[in-house]
C-alpha cells in the first residue's frame, strides 16, 4: 500500500490543480512540469500551507486533508531554504526537534548528527549568511529530515544552484533521497534532476496530470509536446492503421510497430536525413519540407523544417556545408521507419 | 550622483529648512546660565522631574510593547472583519491635538468615566491625578507609533520563514515567539524608541488627565512649562537643556546599537 495516498484540488480564480499522487515507502517521485503548472501548489496543499478545495489526502493511513501543516509530519525544503537567519546551522536544524518536544541538550545531539550526515560539522556555528549556495541547501535538507518525517518534500532543490555545485549536491542529494525510509516528492522543473533523482516520473501540465511512469518509460513514449521536447523528440498523434499512422492532413508515417485507433508517433532529431531531392527507393518516409531555422546543438547543428509536419532535425555540420543550408531553402526530409516508434495514445 | 549645478530653487528652501530647525536650539544653548548650570542641575525639583519623566515614559514605552506589538501582529497576519476600521482607529491619537485626548481619557477613565467609574467602585483604582494615570496619558499618545512602526516591519518580514516554522512542526505561538519576534526585532526596536520619544516629550494628555503635581505628576515637560509661566526663564532653559540632552544622548546610543541595522 502507498504511503501517500491524494488527489490534491485546489481551485485559485481560474487555475485549478487537480492531480492524483501515490508515493510508496522509500519511494522518490517526482513531479515535473513548466513553470505555472501548479507543481508548487500541489507541494504546498500536501505540506498543509495551502488549503485543499477538494480531494483526499492521506499519509500513513492518516487523514490531513485539513490537518494543520505542523502536525503533519511533512518535512519541507524550501527552494530558496528558508533558513532562519537569526539562528546558526545547528540551531536551524534542532528547530524541529525542538518543537516535537526534544530538551535543547537531545535537540543539538540531533542537530549535530544530521549536520554530520550532510558533511557540515565544521559549519555547525555558522549563519545562514555565512553558508555557500550548497551548504544553504545541505542544512535545509537536515533540517527537513531532522523531524523524521513521514513524507519529504523538496521544491525545486538545486534551482538556486550555479551549474558546478549543482552537480555535485544533485549526486548527494541522491544519496540522501535513497537512505529517506518515508516517501519523498520532488517538485522540478529540470528533466535532469528528476531522472536522477526519481523513481517515478509524474507530469504535470496546466494543473492537471499528463503522463506517469518510470523514466525509461516517459523518454521513449512521449505523451504530450511538453514531454516531447523534454525528452528531445519529434511526437505527433494519429490514427494507427497496422505499420501506418495517419496523421492530420492525411500525412502518412510509417513504423515497424504495429498499432490500431488513437495513437502516437515519436522519432528522434538525430534520425531525420536531409536530400537535396526526392530519395528513392527503400521503405522510408519521405516528405518535401523548407528549413525555417538553424541553431547550434552541442557538436551538430538543430533545423526546424516546415512542411506536411513540423520537425526539428540534427545534422552535422559538414552535411549543413555540403547541403547549403539557410532558412527558406527546399529540401526532402526522410525518417526510416525502423527509428519511429508508435505506441496507443489511450 | 549629481550632475552640474544644485538648482538654486532646490538648494535655497533647504537650507532655510535646515537653518529653521537648527536655529531654535542654538537659541536656546545661546541662552544657557552656564555658570549656575551645575548648582541648577542638582536642584531636588529637577532631579525629581527628571527621574519621573524617565521612568514614566520606560513604563509606558513597556505597556505600548506589551498592547502594541500583538494588535499590529492582528493587523498584519489575520484577516479580520473590520481590520480596515481597526486601522483607521489607530491612526487617530496621531492627529488628534493631546489635550483632547486628555479630556477623552478623563472620560473614559476618571472617576465617573466610562470605565473609570467601574474600576473605582470595583478595584478602589483611580487613575487620573497619580503617576500611572502619567504612564495611561504618555502610552495613550505613544501607541500608534509603535504599533504602525512595527506593523510595517511585520508586513515587509518575508512570512514563508514562519510557513517554514509551521512545516517543523511550531504552533503559531511559537511561531511568534521564535521565528516573527526575532524577525522583525529592528523593527520592534525602531518603534519602541519613537515610542519612547515621544513618551518623553508627552505635554498636553499628561496635564489634562494626570494633573501637574510635583513629584506625582510632573514631568520634564511640565515642569518646564511651569516654570516658564512663573517668569523663571532661566531656569526653564535648564530645564529644556537636559531634557534635550537626555533624548539626544539616548536616541543617539540606541540609534547604533538598533537603529542602524538592515
Amino acid at each position: 500500500m502507498s504511503l501517500l495516498d491524494a488527489r490534491l484540488v485546489v481551485r485559485r480564480g481560474d487555475f485549478r490543480l487537480d492531480v492524483a499522487l501515490t508515493v510508496g515507502r522509500g519511494e522518490t517521485v517526482a513531479l515535473l512540469g513548466p513553470n505555472g503548472a501548479g507543481k508548487t501548489t500541489a507541494l504546498r496543499a500536501l505540506a498543509g500551507l495551502t488549503p485543499l478545495s477538494g480531494g483526499h489526502l492521506t499519509l500513513a493511513g492518516r487523514d490531513l486533508s485539513t490537518t494543520p501543516p505542523e502536525h503533519r509530519r511533512v518535512g519541507v525544503v524550501f527552494q530558496d531554504y528558508l533558513l532562519f537567519p537569526h539562528l546558526n546551522a545547528r540551531d536551524n536544524v534542532a528547530f524541529g526537534p525542538r518543537r516535537q518536544g526534544a530538551g535543547r541538550r537531545a535537540a543539538h545531539a540531533t542537530a549535530e548528527r544530521w549536520l554530520e550526515r550532510v558533511g557540515l560539522t565544521d559549519l555547525a556555528r555558522r549563519k545562514p549568511r555565512s553558508l555557500s549556495g550548497g551548504q544553504a541547501q545541505r542544512v535545509a535538507l537536515a533540517r527537513a529530515l531532522a523531524v523524521e518525517p513521514v513524507l519529504l518534500l523538496l521544491d525545486e532543490p538545486l534551482a538556486a544552484l550555479d551549474a558546478r555545485s549543482r552537480l555535485e549536491t544533485r549526486a548527494e542529494l541522491h544519496r540522501h533521497l535513497s537512505a529517506h525510509p518515508g516517501a519523498t516528492l520532488l517538485v522540478t522543473h529540470d528533466p535532469l534532476d528528476a531522472l536522477v533523482l526519481a523513481d517515478r516520473l509524474v507530469i504535470v501540465e496546466d494543473g492537471r496530470v499528463v503522463q506517469e511512469g518510470d523514466a525509461a518509460t516517459i523518454t521513449a513514449r512521449p505523451r504530450t509536446d511538453y514531454v516531447a521536447q523534454l525528452v528531445g523528440l519529434n511526437l505527433f498523434r494519429g490514427r494507427g492503421e497496422g505499420h501506418a499512422v495517419r496523421l492530420a492532413g492525411d500525412f502518412v508515417l510509417t513504423a515497424t510497430d504495429v498499432v490500431h485507433g488513437d495513437a502516437f508517433v515519436a522519432f528522434p532529431p538525430a534520425a531525420v536525413a536531409l536530400h537535396p531531392a526526392q530519395p528513392d527507393g527503400s521503405p522510408r518516409n519521405t516528405w518535401p519540407a523548407v528549413l525555417t531555422d538553424i541553431q547550434r546543438h552541442g557538436d551538430n547543428l538543430r533545423v526546424r523544417l516546415d512542411g506536411p509536419i513540423v520537425v526539428a532535425a540534427d545534422i552535422t555540420p559538414a552535411a549543413a556545408a555540403q547541403l547549403d543550408l539557410a532558412p527558406g531553402r527546399a529540401l526532402w526530409a526522410a525518417v526510416k521507419a525502423s527509428e519511429t516508434r508508435a505506441y496507443p495514445a489511450s | 550622483m549629481t550632475r552640474g549645478r544644485v538648482p538654486g530653487a532646490l538648494l535655497v528652501p533647504a537650507i532655510g529648512g535646515l537653518i529653521f530647525l537648527v536655529l531654535p536650539l542654538a537659541g536656546l544653548l545661546w541662552r544657557t546660565p552656564w555658570a549656575t548650570l551645575p548648582q541648577r542641575l542638582t536642584e531636588p525639583e529637577v532631579v525629581e522631574a527628571l527621574k519621573l519623566s524617565l521612568l514614566t515614559a520606560s513604563l509606558a514605552t513597556l505597556l505600548c510593547l506589551v498592547l502594541g506589538v500583538p494588535l499590529a501582529w492582528m493587523l498584519a497576519r489575520v484577516a479580520f472583519p473590520g481590520r480596515r476600521v481597526a486601522r483607521a482607529l489607530i491612526t487617530v491619537p496621531l492627529v488628534l491635538p493631546p489635550v483632547v485626548g486628555g479630556i477623552a481619557l478623563l472620560l473614559a477613565l476618571g472617576r465617573r468615566g466610562l470605565l473609570g467609574g467601574w474600576l473605582d467602585s470595583t478595584f478602589g483604582v483611580s487613575l487620573p491625578f497619580t503617576t500611572a494615570g502619567v504612564v495611561v496619558a504618555e502610552a495613550f499618545v505613544a501607541l500608534p507609533f509603535l504599533v504602525i512602526s512595527v506593523e510595517g516591519a511585520l508586513r515587509g518580514a518575508d512570512t514563508r520563514y514562519e510557513e517554514a516554522a509551521a512545516t517543523l512542526g511550531a504552533s503559531r505561538w511559537t511561531t511568534f515567539t521564535h521565528v516573527t519576534l526575532p524577525l522583525v526585532a529592528p523593527g520592534i526596536a525602531a518603534g519602541g524608541v519613537l515610542c519612547w520619544a515621544r513618551a518623553l516629550g508627552e505635554f498636553g494628555a499628561t496635564i489634562t488627565f494626570a494633573g501637574n503635581y510635583p513629584g506625582i505628576t510632573q514631568t520634564m515637560p511640565l515642569a518646564v512649562y511651569q516654570t516658564m509661566e512663573s517668569g523663571d526663564l532661566d531656569g526653564a532653559v535648564v530645564l529644556s537643556l537636559i531634557l534635550l540632552a537626555v533624548s539626544v544622548t539616548i536616541l543617539a546610543a540606541l540609534r547604533d546599537r538598533w537603529l542602524a541595522a538592515p
